[in-house]
């Protein structure tokens, strides 16, 4: 197993969908290589990170829509 | 969201009726969840445009929402399909390729840069609206194609089989597709994030 299979292959070994025997050598190589434990660690980071983007602003409640664009919208509406 | 206490059924079938009011608290109602919706694809003026457009579609549409779903989960789909027209009709360049942005091997197939460790929850050391822009604008980097896979199952977590749907992919070519986007947005990541903690 090498860092680019390990690499490849990763969002099947999270995801639980390789076989057993590849996925013990994913934990094998896992165990000895630093790297590539840390590769993991960031790439679950990475889609971590994603999502908190989508999580509202503090100082934004989920209901606020600026009155110009709701005025827009229902001229919009009339106008059809 | 407030449209979670509102009465859906006496919403939809205002609705049906071509109610003013009805529309205008629609509006009122889910706008504001929505239009974050279409920031997430879309810069401010287009994903205002996108939402106009989608309310639009749902209040002709109406007649077609059968009330199995929950009328913001109906809407939010509409918003998402507008974001991804829009998207469709500015992007007129050839699909950029990913290539330069996918970590790189040696021969030997180990790392050619060994990835150092990221810190912990890195927006507690800068703040989540700075950790929120690092993301934002790296996602922006990625080429149309893997950004739009990256948004719509990572982000607002559709199915593999959604999205598919949506971009015109097999369920195949999502997952390759959101693996080679992630290991990108990884690699984009990745510099920032060590130096904002630093």
């Amino acid at each position: 197993m090498t860092c680019k299979e390990l690499i490849d292959f990763l969002m099947d070994y999270l995801d639980g969908e390789l076989p057993a025997d590849e996925a013990r050598q994913f934990d094998e190589h896992l165990e000895i290589c630093p790297p590539c434990a840390n590769y993991l660690a960031s790439y679950r980071e990475t889609v971590r990170l994603g999502k908190m983007i989508c999580q509202p602003e503090k100082s934004v409640l989920p209901t606020d829509i600026p009155e110009d664009l709701v005025q827009a919208i229902l001229e919009a509406r009339r106008a059809e | 969201m407030s449209g979670d206490v509102i009465d859906e059924a006496e919403l939809v079938e205002g609705l049906r009726r071509g109610d003013d009011a009805a529309f205008e608290q629609l509006v009122r109602t889910y706008g504001g969840r929505l239009l974050q919706v279409a920031r997430r694809f879309l810069r401010e003026e287009d994903a205002r445009d996108a939402l106009q457009e989608a309310f639009l579609s749902a209040f002709k549409a109406i007649h077609r929402f059968d009330g199995k779903a929950k009328i913001s989960t109906w809407l939010h789909r509409i918003v998402v399909n507008s974001a991804l027209m829009r998207l469709r009709k500015k992007s007129s360049k050839m699909e950029e390729s990913l290539e330069p942005l996918l970590p790189k091997f040696l021969e030997d197939g180990h790392q050619a840069h060994p990835s150092a460790a990221w810190p912990e929850n890195p927006e507690e050391a800068v703040g989540r609206e700075q950790m929120r822009d690092v993301v934002r604008q790296a996602i922006d980097q990625l080429p149309e194609g893997y950004r739009n896979v990256v948004l719509l199952r990572d982000i607002e977590e559709l199915s593999g089989a959604e999205t598919g749907e949506l971009l015109g992919l097999t369920p195949n070519a999502v997952k390759v597709r959101l693996h080679r986007a992630r290991r990108a947005l990884r690699e984009i990541l990745d510099p920032q994030i060590r130096e904002v903690t630093a």
